[in-house]
């Protein structure tokens, strides 16, 4: 690890910035894809390596590689999908989860119904409903609100316009709810999370 | 007169509470969907629970980082 880069820009400066960085990348590469976290993340640190010399400040390493990673990401998704699948705003507009748990009552005997079906979803789970959303609804879900990245850096991200990115977080949160609801009644989460 | 009249209806308003939370609505929407709220429970309820799952969304731990695959990706930025 003693070949230079470029300028002070060396393996081992790459290498000591980005190994605090894996768990980061790995847990973000999970949660926009099923199977190939692994390759997108290593797609992403050779695209990184490749363009260490344009990393202006160390401290937002982890930014800038995430950041790698999603363009690697969208490049990825361009090539398997020609055409994105947008769904009909209809289908998604009418679910409400608030309502939906106050209709059904999963939990007649809590108190606190609408965070106790929260808690019951641990981090895995939470990702099976993340991968169960189109990736196009799910990325900027992941990237804004568990990554904390502007609408914006988003946009310039997946390379669409920063309506596209609101309408389709929009969709997203509602077919996100959907799904939880669904997934939560598949997984039999709620089970045994009422007994007295 | 009805408190309500002259106000935007419940669907409207729930469309509107993500951005208004996100602070991504017009001041117009902005007032809107206040004003909405100041006479509609169940769009508060609505309102507290999507604050209560974008906080769950944003207090999600990284997923774990198997020794194996964490292995195989320093070894690949070893070999880079």
């Amino acid at each position: 690890m003693s070949e230079l880069v470029t300028g002070e820009r060396t393996k081992d400066a790459f290498r000591r910035l980005v190994v605090p960085e894996l768990p980061g990348l790995y847990s973000l590469a999970r949660r926009l894809v099923r199977d190939e976290a692994e390759d997108l993340v290593q797609e992403a640190l050779l695209q990184s390596y490749r363009a260490f010399e344009t990393l202006r400040d160390d401290a937002a390493a982890g930014r800038w590689l995430k950041t790698i990673l999603v363009n690697v990401f969208r490049d990825e998704l361009r090539k398997r999908v020609r055409s994105v699948e947008e769904l009909p705003v209809e289908e998604v507009e009418g679910f409400s989860l608030y309502r939906t748990l106050i209709e059904v009552d999963p939990l007649p005997y809590s108190d606190t119904l609408h965070q106790d079906f929260l808690t019951a979803f641990g981090n895995e789970d939470v990702r099976e409903v993340l991968l169960r959303l189109p990736e196009i609804y799910r990325a900027p879900l992941v990237l804004t609100y568990m990554d904390g990245f502007a609408t914006k850096e988003i946009a310039h991200m997946l390379d669409v316009p920063l309506g596209t990115v609101l309408a389709r977080l929009h969709r997203g949160r509602k077919r996100f709810e959907r799904e939880m609801w669904a997934y939560a009644e598949e997984a039999n989460l709620l089970a045994g999370r009422d007994d007295r | 007169m009805n408190e309500a009249m002259g106000s935007i209806p419940c669907s409207e308003a729930v469309k509107k509470l993500w951005d208004y939370l996100d602070h991504a609505v017009s001041p117009e929407d902005q007032e809107k969907v206040e004003k909405h709220l100041s006479f509609c429970r169940t769009c508060c309820g609505e309102l507290e629970f999507a604050r209560e799952l974008r906080t769950f969304l944003a207090s999600g731990s990284a997923l774990e980082l198997p020794v194996d695959v964490r292995t195989r990706l320093e070894r690949f930025v070893q070999e880079l």
